[in-house]
């Protein structure tokens, strides 16, 4: 079975769970409700032998409605199927359940999520910060975060300022013909 | 401070084994061929650090290859790479467990000034936090230019009024 039958077999198996099937340069991305997260992959993980949970990632859509997107890569080791899962997450309910039940690797991957995006993981074991210190007050994926930081202190922990972008940030030119036009300049707002 | 030296009592048992000079001269020179570094390595820089301190390049011949991670026993900080704010509150600390005299380098971009990562993560300089004696360029920086920097501190301690700053309370009291 390759990875497009799989999410039309899916979407037989899980009537309404599958709102949208997505075919790209042969792979197989399904958006999923909320409330068929948990049954689907559990699915995934034992009747189809989805044995790898090669990375979960967040998109912040700021300005769209629902906001985020939760992104689940699966893989299967027996029938080297690659299979992509999407959940939309509203701003106003930003709870996602967990699936470090089934994949254990999960379980860094939503702290990173919670940490860099604020979504939180319900049901997780030890959903702390893990590149940011306990008690950062922001979560700086987000794109109404700035780039050069906000200022927070943590007494005896840490602290942070906001980095002098002077300009920036300076982004290279790729495809430029010569090396003065593809050196880094600023971009954006003058 | 008066350069004018005096003759010692000729003694032909100890002719030849005494050296005049100054107090602060002979004590800088004491100090700056026994730096201890700090190694504070944070990133890539600190392999260019392992480098200096091994063969081919070998700071031992600066006296300084006693490198041990106890801030106790160190007397110059060699900062190496990129300080996040969740680690830059440990490099403070363990720079307030160094004994005076003590000195600091900021080797590379990112130590300077946070280098190339004008982020909400990093730290912009160093210095921000700590006196830093020496900045090294360099992305990382060559042994060759973290040596010339250590260089660089010698001659700045060689400079230094050692003795006046060690009995600073003395000196203020006897002036009085």
């Amino acid at each position: 079975m390759t990875a497009a039958e799989t999410a039309l077999a899916l979407q037989e198996k899980f009537p309404g769970a599958v709102l949208s099937i997505t075919e790209f340069r042969g792979e197989s991305s399904l958006m999923l409700t909320m409330a068929s997260l948990i049954p689907v992959m559990t699915y995934c993980q034992g009747e189809l032998a989805f044995d790898l949970l090669i990375d979960v990632s967040s998109v912040d859509n700021m300005g769209e409605d629902p906001r985020y997107v939760v992104v689940y890569e699966l893989y299967s080791l027996t029938t080297k199927n690659h299979l992509r899962i999407k959940v939309s997450v509203s701003e106003d309910d930003l709870n996602v359940p967990t699936v470090s039940q089934l994949w254990p690797t999960a379980d860094w991957h939503e702290r990173e999520i919670y940490d860099m995006m604020g979504i939180k993981f319900t049901g997780h074991p030890d959903l702390r910060r893990i590149l940011m210190w306990d008690g950062y007050p922001y979560h700086p994926l987000r794109k109404d975060f700035p780039m050069g930081g906000l200022p927070s202190d943590m007494p005896d922990v840490a602290f942070s300022e906001t980095a002098p972008l002077a300009g920036g940030p300076f982004v290279t030119s790729s495809g430029a013909m010569d090396r003065v036009s593809a050196e880094p300049r600023a971009k954006g707002e003058k | 401070m008066s350069t004018e030296l005096t003759h010692a009592a000729y003694d032909s048992k100890i002719e030849g084994n005494i050296v005049f000079t100054q107090l602060d001269a002979a004590m800088n020179w004491m100090r700056k061929n026994s730096l201890w570094p700090m190694p504070m390595g944070l990133a890539c820089c600190a392999i260019e650090l392992m480098a200096t301190a091994s063969s081919r390049f070998d700071i031992a011949r600066f006296g300084a290859e006693v490198m041990r991670f106890s801030p106790r026993q160190a007397d110059v900080m060699i900062v190496a790479g990129t300080v996040t704010y969740k680690m830059a509150l440990a490099v403070k600390r363990i720079w307030d467990q160094m004994p005076e005299p003590k000195w600091c380098i900021a080797m590379g971009a990112c130590a300077s000034s946070g280098g190339m990562y004008r982020s909400y993560a990093v730290l912009q300089g160093i210095d921000h936090l700590i006196p830093v004696d020496v900045y090294i360029s360099g992305c990382p920086p060559r042994p060759e230019a973290l040596i010339e920097g250590f260089m660089r501190l010698q001659r700045k301690i060689q400079g230094e009024q050692s003795f006046l700053a060690q009995k600073k309370e003395l000196v203020d009291a006897l002036s009085q």
